[in-house]
């Protein structure tokens, strides 16, 4: 029960990623291509999936615990490091450079664009690299 | 290359986004994190950690079948860089989303609905990159 919810949210996600628009690097380029053929809707993609997290999570937290048990797993570390500041300005030169995001393009496997594949090919071995720069950091815990 | 203005999509899309991850919240109590589901599973050390990570993106897959199913056609993509941008990209984001513990959806979406201070700081940070990278690439060197 537990995984066919698990899967049920991941079609949700991904419907939303579709139709959203995040699922497609040209409009991701032409996101923050300002000086150039500017589209700014993902702002709007932003907007509604923060308005509805942030609504959701607190009607969410009203609860004990999960539905499916387990308690919730929410990060607590506050440390604002060079890791966090240099990863996420690496991670937006790569999403500059191939207008792909590992959450968009998880989706975009199902359109069979072999592109797609190549590119999440390439994020893992990312992940291999990360672990081989720095073996004695933890394995990372999303946000 | 031009991509249309689509506020309604991005909008409604972006809701679907959110409803995801705070049913991820509601059934599991995790933050839904693309990286962090990618990275567990290429890293997982036991099946729990597997399983529920591997039936989310089973579900994220199938989306633009859905879709498809739907409306008749699959969700538009179009990759306007080359197959080694993509790969290039691609090894910089696994590096930077896995050293900066995060990417658009763990941090953009979950963090700042949480108002991690971390997420708060890696938005920005990242968001700043991609698009000095998309200008650099786009009216710098003109590619």
């Amino acid at each position: 029960m537990k995984l066919i919810f698990a899967l049920f949210t991941g079609l949700v996600f991904g419907v939303g990623i579709s139709i959203s628009g995040m699922i497609n690097p040209a409009k991701v380029f032409n996101f923050f291509d300002i000086a150039g053929t500017w589209d700014p809707s993902l702002a709007f993609v932003m907007g509604g999936a923060v308005i509805v997290t942030f609504i959701g999570y607190r009607l969410v937290w009203r609860r004990n615990a999960p539905l499916f048990g387990g308690g919730f797993q929410i990060p607590n570390n506050s440390t604002i490091d060079a890791r966090l500041v240099g990863g996420s300005a690496i991670f937006g030169v790569g999403w500059g450079i191939a207008g792909f995001c590992p959450g968009a393009a998880i989706p975009a496997l199902g359109t069979g664009r072999w592109e797609v594949v190549l590119f999440l090919a390439a994020v893992t071995a990312g992940f291999y690299a990360r672990r081989l720069l720095a073996p004695a950091l933890p394995t990372t815990k999303a946000a | 290359m031009e991509t249309l203005f689509t506020p309604f999509a991005s909008l409604g899309g972006g809701a679907l986004i959110g409803l995801g991850a705070v049913l991820l919240m509601l059934g599991l109590g995790r933050i839904l994190g693309a990286t962090g589901i990618m990275s567990g599973l290429v890293f997982a050390e036991n099946s729990s950690e597997f399983s529920w990570r591997a039936a989310m993106v089973v579900g994220m897959i199938l989306s633009p079948g859905l879709i498809f199913w739907v409306t008749g056609q699959m969700p538009e993509i179009s990759v306007p860089v080359s197959p080694l941008m993509i790969a290039i990209g691609g090894v910089i984001v696994g590096l930077g989303a896995s050293l900066g513990s995060g990417c658009t959806s763990g941090h953009g979406v979950c963090g700042l609905s949480r108002l991690s201070v971390r997420s708060i700081v890696a938005v920005p940070t990242f968001m700043v990159t991609a698009a000095i990278t998309v200008y650099l690439i786009r009216h710098v060197f003109g590619a």
